[in-house]
């Protein structure tokens, strides 16, 4: 399947600072989609040339296959890290206006708001006053002017940041159904758990350069170290030059360790190794977390 | 273009439904018509007539003072000692000591009063005493008063302006006035709205919908919108102004029965008055009149518009480039005084150089010059401008505020997506030549 959204070799260079340089990445249609990297990696910049704020120097974003035109807009949702609305303003009417910006006609947008407004439980606030809402309820606000337009194209940036548990969760299971429904979304966000959560592809830039790029799995795969956590009952010593002892400790009876394998062994022969000696009761692969993936990338960058 | 006019009409009707407007719409007129008017409510119900206690020891002057609304004479009997101690026990506004005096050089009059006396009272009290003197000389010298009533002679000039047309009747003062009032307006209105310009766009920079809205319109869009939106709100309160003053004004002047001084009426009103200071006011009334009727009504409200809408552009786009440049209304004052100078530089001088000389050098530069132009051609305009300098002005400013929208574009479209970031001019003028 053609992707939705295609980055090619993109560079964006202000004054002294550059950018972006040679940026290129895939995104998939229908994935939930993590673009990852440190504050002042190049997100932003990335972003606003996607939803055509601004213009490449070099290269160019294809989506759905053409190069991006002025039309795409009405298929992209933005919700931008600095958001905000019109304090002065009725919801309602603010809606209206956003959702017409954004080629929509009136009737339309009315009858949506109205869905949407049920849906996230502010349909007695859309006569009010933007500045009389709660930060909660302008945050859903921002959210339903995001997605009113049935874009194909979501791109949310930190979407989470200021939004507490409850609507935090209301925002996620939207997002979740939207994509149901057959909308890609692009998370830009330096908060890995919720990556690790609803991401299938991630991309990562620092830096200005894409690092990294892949689904989820496949990520997490190249960064295994081929450690296992092991729990059990007996007193454990290793003594096997296929099997390297991490950390260790015991518990009275109780052992812990750590124990990496050498390339060529498979954790079949750890486990035959330990059950000879000691009684397990816990085994299994220590995968790298996104969050130690991210870390593990940036600091490396920074010294190499 | 249909985003700039949904743009349009959300700037527009925000500032429409405000309560601030409709309350300045409605009592801008009635605050004008009270400036106006109060100081000659005030001048005609001035306070109660005032007593001047009169010692004249001179005898040139008993019971020839005539007591007038304003002043009223009594005389006292002297000494001046005793004069003063009756003074003193009464409430009366002064006391009147005129010594035995030489007619040749009248000196040692004075005027005692328990609380200063007020300049008006001082010179109407001179010019009566000078009047009586004089007249008593007269008749020292064998003139009578018939005599004298011929050869006194009351000029007055009426002034003329004479064209391949025909003539009309200009009065200085009724151009001057009117000049001065559309300056003034001009001036007024790109304060006013220009900094609405400036605040509105600050007011989208902190509450960070900005990122929003450059998404779906195009910065230039939103730019185009607001000041277009904001201009309609200015022409709107404008047009409400002239419809209530109008209003107004007509119940004044049919309360006044002002028709009775028109070119058609004035003859049969001035025969019916009967003292020759009526028939001088009746006249000077009547040119004043004609020649408020004779100004070019049209000309003068449309240059009008077009000069409060081109400066109102010029200016605007520059408050908006200001307030993308800025986070805050108080980091706003560094980039707004170079702005502001020209505009109030215009005013300044148009209250004195072109007052004084309305087609003179100055005023000719200063009515080309983009940036006071506004304010400068409506001061000249009552005085009749030729329709070349009126054109190349007009052109002028045309060509001025395409200039600063496109420079003001440029600052608006990266500085509304700066935050938190100090600005010089340095850095201005680098956003000038950024790339989209």
């Amino acid at each position: 399947m053609q992707p939705i959204l295609q980055i090619q070799g993109v560079s964006k260079r202000y004054e002294a600072h550059q950018a972006l340089d040679k940026v290129s990445f895939d995104v998939p249609k229908g994935s939930i989609f993590g673009l990852l990297g440190p504050n002042g990696a190049g997100k932003t910049s990335l972003i606003r040339i996607i939803t055509q704020i601004t213009a490449p120097d070099e290269g160019r974003v294809l989506f759905e296959g053409q190069p991006l035109q002025p039309h795409h807009i009405k298929e992209i949702g933005y919700l931008p890290e600095e958001r905000g609305l019109y304090k002065k303003m009725k919801v309602g009417e603010q809606l209206v206006y956003l959702a017409r910006l954004r080629g929509m006609d009136k009737a339309d947008a009315t009858q949506r708001i109205k869905t949407w407004a049920e849906r996230l439980d502010l349909k007695a606030w859309l006569n009010k006053n933007v500045e009389d809402l709660s930060k909660g309820m302008q945050q859903k606000v921002q959210f339903i002017a995001t997605v009113l337009h049935e874009p194909k194209l979501l791109i949310l940036d930190e979407p989470f940041s200021g939004f507490d548990p409850v609507n935090a969760n209301i925002i996620r299971d939207e997002i979740l159904k939207l994509r149901e429904q057959g909308c890609t979304v692009i998370f830009s966000t330096h908060r890995m758990e919720s990556v690790e959560q609803m991401c299938d592809y991630i991309a990562m830039i620092n830096r200005s350069r894409k690092v990294m790029e892949g689904s989820l799995k496949e990520v997490k795969a190249r960064y295994r170290s081929h450690t296992y956590h092991v729990e059990g009952t007996g007193r454990l010593l290793v003594m096997s030059p296929d099997f390297k002892v991490l950390a260790q400790a015991q518990h009275g009876s109780q052992f812990e360790a750590e124990i990496q394998l050498e390339p060529q062994v498979g954790p079949n022969q750890l486990l035959r190794y330990l059950t000879d000696r000691v009684e397990v009761h816990n085994f299994r692969e220590k995968v790298p977390s996104i969050n130690d993936i991210f870390i593990q990338t940036v600091t490396q960058e920074a010294h190499g | 273009m249909d985003k700039i006019w949904l743009v349009f009409q959300r700037e527009y009707l925000v500032r429409v439904r405000k309560k601030s407007f409709i309350v300045m719409t409605i009592l801008g007129p009635l605050l004008m018509a009270l400036v106006m008017v109060v100081p000659i409510w005030l001048a005609t119900m001035s306070d109660d007539t005032k007593v001047v206690q009169v010692l004249d020891e001179s005898g040139y002057l008993k019971g020839k003072l005539a007591s007038t609304h304003e002043l009223k004479f009594v005389n006292v009997p002297g000494p001046i000692e005793l004069a003063k101690q009756i003074y003193l026990n009464s409430e009366d506004a002064a006391l009147l000591h005129i010594p035995e005096i030489a007619l040749e050089k009248p000196q040692g009059i004075q005027l005692y009063s328990q609380k200063s006396t007020s300049l008006s009272m001082k010179t109407a009290l001179e010019r009566q005493i000078r009047q009586e003197l004089e007249e008593v000389k007269f008749a020292n010298s064998g003139i009578n008063q018939e005599v004298l009533d011929k050869i006194r002679t009351p000029v007055n000039i009426r002034t003329v302006n004479l064209s391949a047309e025909g003539e009309k009747s200009s009065d200085v003062g009724v151009n001057t006035g009117v000049g001065f009032m559309g300056a003034f307006l001009v001036y007024l209105f790109i304060f006013i709205y220009g900094a609405q310009i400036m605040r509105g766009v600050i007011e989208e920079k902190t509450s960070r919908i900005l990122e929003v809205m450059v998404s779906s319109v195009k910065p230039f869009q939103l730019m185009a919108g607001k000041i277009l939106g904001i201009a309609a709100v200015g022409l709107t309160q404008f047009l409400l102004w002239i419809i209530l003053t109008s209003a107004i004004s007509t119940g004044v002047a049919s309360r006044f029965d002002m028709d009775r001084f028109s070119d058609q009426q004035i003859g049969q009103t001035m025969q019916g008055l009967e003292t020759d200071s009526d028939v001088q006011q009746a006249q000077e009334i009547h040119e004043l009149f004609s020649a408020t009727q004779n100004l070019n009504f049209p000309l003068l409200i449309g240059s009008f518009l077009f000069y409060f809408l081109g400066g109102y552009l010029l200016y605007g786009a520059l408050f908006g480039a200001v307030g993308a440049a800025v986070d805050s209304e108080t980091d706003s004052q560094q980039f707004m005084l170079p702005i502001t100078v020209p505009l109030i530089l215009s005013f300044i001088v148009a209250q004195t150089i072109i007052v004084k000389n309305p087609n003179g050098p100055v005023a000719f530069w200063m009515s080309m010059v983009p940036f006071t132009s506004p304010v400068v051609m409506m001061l000249r305009m009552p005085f009749g401008v030729p329709t070349w300098e009126l054109l190349l002005s007009m052109f002028l400013l045309i060509a001025g505020f395409i200039g600063t929208i496109w420079v003001a574009a440029r600052i608006y479209r990266v500085g509304i997506l700066m935050y938190g970031k100090k600005v010089n001019y340095r850095e201005l003028s680098k956003w000038l030549f950024y790339k989209g």
